[in-house]
């Protein structure tokens, strides 16, 4: 009998005190090596809004330079829950000084995830 | 550094607003309608067209814009350089594009083109005094590519209205648009028909001001 190929999906899990000490360029970098590497990222917390945008640039210039790469598929869940006055401002200070940790961030390669959608509590994940 | 550059910026602004020209980028993900939107603009102010529209995704590749886009509304008017942007993705397939049938290396160029002109629109997002982000009423909007562009904008202190494009389709809602962006002001229009075109002027002006 033929051996059946098994395939799998990895899920690496960073927990944010990982890269709260790390340089934007250093943090992406970092996600970016594991993303190469097939695996899908589960971030505890969420990159600053500059770091979201200067990912999607450097899975950019990768797709013209590294063969196969397509890109990534993310998406970012977090705590849509409505806040009071003084909520917003606990939830800020916390921000300015630990970073966002209440929000879980999902990165993988485009040839391993097909698509991600956000509704928004729940998040769907479709592998190829 | 950066709060001294909005400061002057903002007395800049405040001293020559009444001759300048508004920056007003469009942004937003492939094939929600910038470039139709732009269009539209430019041909009920200008009669010409800014960029060629197609079905197809990344059919704006590069940044291109339109100067001196003199917009009226209820007996005022303001000059806006309207630069319209191509979509933003965070993943880009040549073998998408032969779907459409088109041959391996034009496909593979287009990719390479698109992957370019993402870049470029996203380095030109601090050129920007106010942006229109324009996303499909039909299509899911919560999209991290949204999120994303509006976290930006929000960062770099740059006024926002979101557009909720394509009323005119069956699937289009306006209200799930709404909900997911609900510190913005979303205004529901169709490019393509010109559907509630008057509403948007009143908004980009109003828009105009915070620049």
């Amino acid at each position: 009998m033929a051996k059946k190929n098994k395939s799998g999906l990895t899920l690496q899990f960073i927990p944010y005190s990982e890269i709260s000490n790390l340089p934007s360029v250093e943090r992406i970098k970092k996600l970016l090596k594991i993303i190469l590497d097939n695996k899908v990222v589960v971030l505890q917390g969420r990159l600053k809004p500059e770091e979201e945008s200067r990912l999607i640039e450097d899975t950019m210039i990768m797709i013209g330079n590294i063969k196969g790469f397509k890109g990534v598929e993310l998406a970012v869940v977090e705590d849509t829950e409505e806040k009071t006055l003084i909520q917003k401002m606990r939830f800020g200070l916390a921000k300015a000084i630990a970073g966002q940790q209440n929000a879980i961030t999902i990165i993988g390669p485009a040839s391993v995830v097909k698509e991600m959608k956000r509704d928004p509590k729940k998040l769907e994940v479709m592998m190829r | 550094m950066k709060i001294l550059r909005d400061f002057t910026k903002r007395m800049f602004n405040l001293f020559f607003r009444k001759n300048r020209e508004i920056s007003l980028g469009f942004y937003g993900p492939p094939n929600a309608g910038k470039t139709s939107l732009a269009n539209r603009i430019c041909k009920d102010w200008t009669g010409e067209d800014i960029g060629k529209v197609s079905k197809m995704t990344h059919e704006t590749r590069s940044v291109q814009f339109k100067e001196e886009v003199e917009i009226k509304y209820k007996e005022k008017s303001l000059k806006f350089k309207l630069i319209d942007t191509p979509g933003i993705a965070t993943k880009i397939d040549y073998e998408d594009f032969m779907k459409s049938k088109m041959k391996k290396k034009q496909a593979q160029k287009r990719a390479k083109e698109a992957t370019q002109g993402i870049v470029e629109a996203i380095r030109w997002l601090d050129d920007m005094d106010a942006v229109v982000v324009v996303v499909d009423s039909s299509e899911d909007p919560y999209s991290q590519v949204n999120l994303t562009i509006l976290g930006n904008l929000v960062a770099r202190n740059i006024p926002v209205l979101v557009v909720a494009n394509k009323i005119d389709l069956k699937k289009s809602n306006i209200k799930k648009v709404e909900s997911a962006f609900p510190d913005y002001e979303v205004v529901g229009i169709s490019a393509k028909q010109g559907k509630n075109m008057d509403e948007f002027y009143e908004s980009v002006f109003k828009l105009a001001k915070r620049a």
